[in-house]
């Protein structure tokens, strides 16, 4: 957890920052000790921008558009955009970065979005509805199966709903514990996958981990947030911790940087 | 011998209806200039191949060029979705009016990243197939049947395998080259050196045009030798609302504003009116963006990189 002073939100007043924030919080804080981190657009780019300024100023961040070790002095809307290669340590072709970076091995954290995740951290980001006749088009894999696959560790941020937290999902476009943790086991050793799969979920309610059967399980619920609405945003019965933790409040300085430093416009965070 | 053309020349002999195009450049040095030039030429039935099909190909696809997408990541990155393409592909949604949904599909043929970068390595490298760890376990091969497994002939393990991509023709934006087209490029490369080695033919649009002398100075940085080009355009802002590293930013702007523009056919096809079909080429296009929207795409400084000491030897 974050070694910053804490906040200063009073207590008897209602949370003075978004459920957005929240989850960005949760997410970099789960990055501590992490070295090599791969990351996505959209949220896990905040998440993990916010992390280097908190609780990872080690981590290295390897974006798939071929930055290595990237500075961005602003948060960059895209992940192409050219402050991630200004200083950057390296430059690289994606040929270089997803064969030799990301399927070499090196990468310890893959931040993943999703459409929907079922229980064993499994995720569509393809289609919702049949392929060939889809009711609603996604942007397809992308990187996201190849991270899946290859990075050491796979961090999860989404939003949490009974249409994303679902029991079955309608494409698999990136593996994660597969059917449970003993055949997923299995598979990455006979196909000598480098990657051992999910390992947190942060949602804009709580946060999971994957338990010993490889099925997600509900550790901490964010603060102003009740089980019940956890439990009715979820498409089966969650396993769930005991007890259940609460996730410490964004500190005044989280927000502050998440404010004043990497989203300004609130491009993320409204 | 001059490789340099214009970007309607270019276009005219070396893209033919039906041809596969590749308009590469990973956010990075997609020139939408060529992307444009295509348009206005009404080419049809292309298959257009790209990882992040991005602003130009929804534009591409709405203007009806297209009869086919080879990809991996479909969506305006930042923002959202593509609009256009997604018209074309999407079921109606039940009782909704047919509205401005086109009766031909458009076909898609779907990878991952590495995936579409390992196609064009297989084809630049004239190989069979490409392996990688990817797909195992995923739904993409069986809505992909050319995502094919294949056992390693030295153990148990599976892996999967790609086609080789080799387009008709790939469109390269960069920094710099030379008259015979010796391309040098900085920042993000994406897979544009894959694709033009990959391609039956070449154009390369860059910013500069430099003397040779000015390439054999670098030689590491050339990604692309003259040998295998067909033409050089020299269109500065080519690539813009994408950017190139140095030169101008991306215009994250426009790529919001197209979010509203492509929701509906109509405003999709009024702006297509406006910006392609009703100006002449680039160097109009610019004029139309005006001095101030270009002005505050220039990088706030520079970042000079060091110089390196390749020495000589007589």
């Amino acid at each position: 957890m974050s070694a910053l002073p804490a906040g200063a939100s009073g207590a008897a007043t209602p949370p003075a920052f978004s459920k957005s924030e929240m989850m960005i919080v949760a997410a970099a804080r789960e990055l501590a000790g992490q070295r090599v981190c791969f990351v996505g657009v959209g949220l896990p780019n905040i998440a993990v921008n916010l992390a280097r300024l908190t609780v990872a100023p080690e981590l290295e961040l390897v974006y798939e558009s071929g930055a290595f070790g990237a500075q961005p002095a602003r948060l960059p809307l895209s992940i192409g955009d050219p402050t991630i290669v200004t200083g950057a340590t390296a430059a690289v072709s994606m040929f270089e970065l997803f064969s030799f970076y990301l399927q070499g091995g090196l990468v310890d954290v893959g931040f993943l979005g999703a459409a929907q995740i079922d229980r064993f951290g499994n995720i569509n980001s393809t289609v919702i509805g049949e392929y060939e006749h889809p009711k609603t088009r996604l942007p397809g894999s992308g990187g996201a199966c190849e991270i899946a696959i290859n990075a050491r560790h796979v961090f999860v941020i989404m939003r949490q709903s009974k249409r994303s937290f679902v029991d079955r999902i309608d494409f698999r476009t990136s593996p994660g514990n597969l059917g449970g943790a003993e055949t997923a086991a299995r598979i990455r050793k006979e196909q000598g996958w480098l990657g051992r799969g999910p390992s947190v979920v942060v949602t804009d309610l709580a946060i999971y981990h994957f338990d010993e059967s490889g099925e997600m399980r509900l550790d901490s619920i964010h603060p102003g947030v009740t089980l019940d609405q956890v439990r009715d945003t979820i498409g089966w019965a969650p396993k769930m911790a005991e007890p259940l933790a609460t996730t410490p409040e964004p500190t005044a300085e989280e927000l502050r940087l998440i404010r004043e430093v990497l989203d300004p416009d609130g491009a993320y965070t409204k | 011998m001059s490789k340099v053309a214009s970007m309607r020349d270019a276009v005219a002999a070396l893209v033919h209806d039906g041809d596969v195009v590749a308009i590469e450049g990973f956010t990075h040095l997609i020139c939408f200039a060529a992307g444009h030039e295509i348009i206005r030429q009404r080419k049809r039935d292309l298959t257009l191949a790209r990882l992040t099909p991005d602003l130009i190909y929804d534009q591409m696809v709405a203007a009806g060029v297209a009869r086919k997408l080879v990809f991996s990541w479909l969506g305006n990155p930042g923002v959202g979705g593509l609009h256009a393409i997604r018209r074309r592909v999407e079921a109606p949604a039940d009782g909704a009016p047919a509205g401005d949904a086109s009766p031909t599909p458009l076909e898609l043929e779907e990878y991952s990243h590495f995936g579409m970068v390992g196609r064009y390595t297989a084809g630049a490298s004239n190989l069979p197939f490409f392996p990688l760890r990817s797909y195992f376990e995923t739904d993409l091969p069986k809505a992909n049947p050319l995502i094919r497994p294949i056992q390693s002939p030295f153990g148990e393990e599976t892996v999967y395998a790609v086609p080789p991509l080799k387009p008709d023709v790939a469109v390269v934006h960069a920094q710099r080259a030379d008259a015979a087209g010796n391309t040098q490029m900085w920042g993000l490369l994406g897979c544009q050196k894959e694709a033009a080695f990959a391609a039956e033919r070449v154009i390369v649009v860059v910013e500069d045009l430099v003397d040779e002398s000015v390439v054999r100075a670098d030689p590491n940085r050339t990604v692309i030798p003259g040998l295998i080009v067909d033409a050089v355009v020299i269109e500065p802002w080519g690539a813009h609302p994408s950017y190139v590293q140095g030169a101008y930013d991306r215009d994250n702007r426009f790529y919001r504003d197209w979010d509203a523009i492509s929701r509906e056919d109509s405003t999709t096809q009024a702006w297509l009116d406006e910006w392609v079909y009703g100006i002449a080429g680039r160097a109009e296009y610019v004029e139309k963006l005006g001095a101030e929207r270009l002005a505050g795409l220039r990088p706030s400084g520079r970042a000079l990189s060091g110089e390196v000491d390749y020495g000589v030897y007589k």
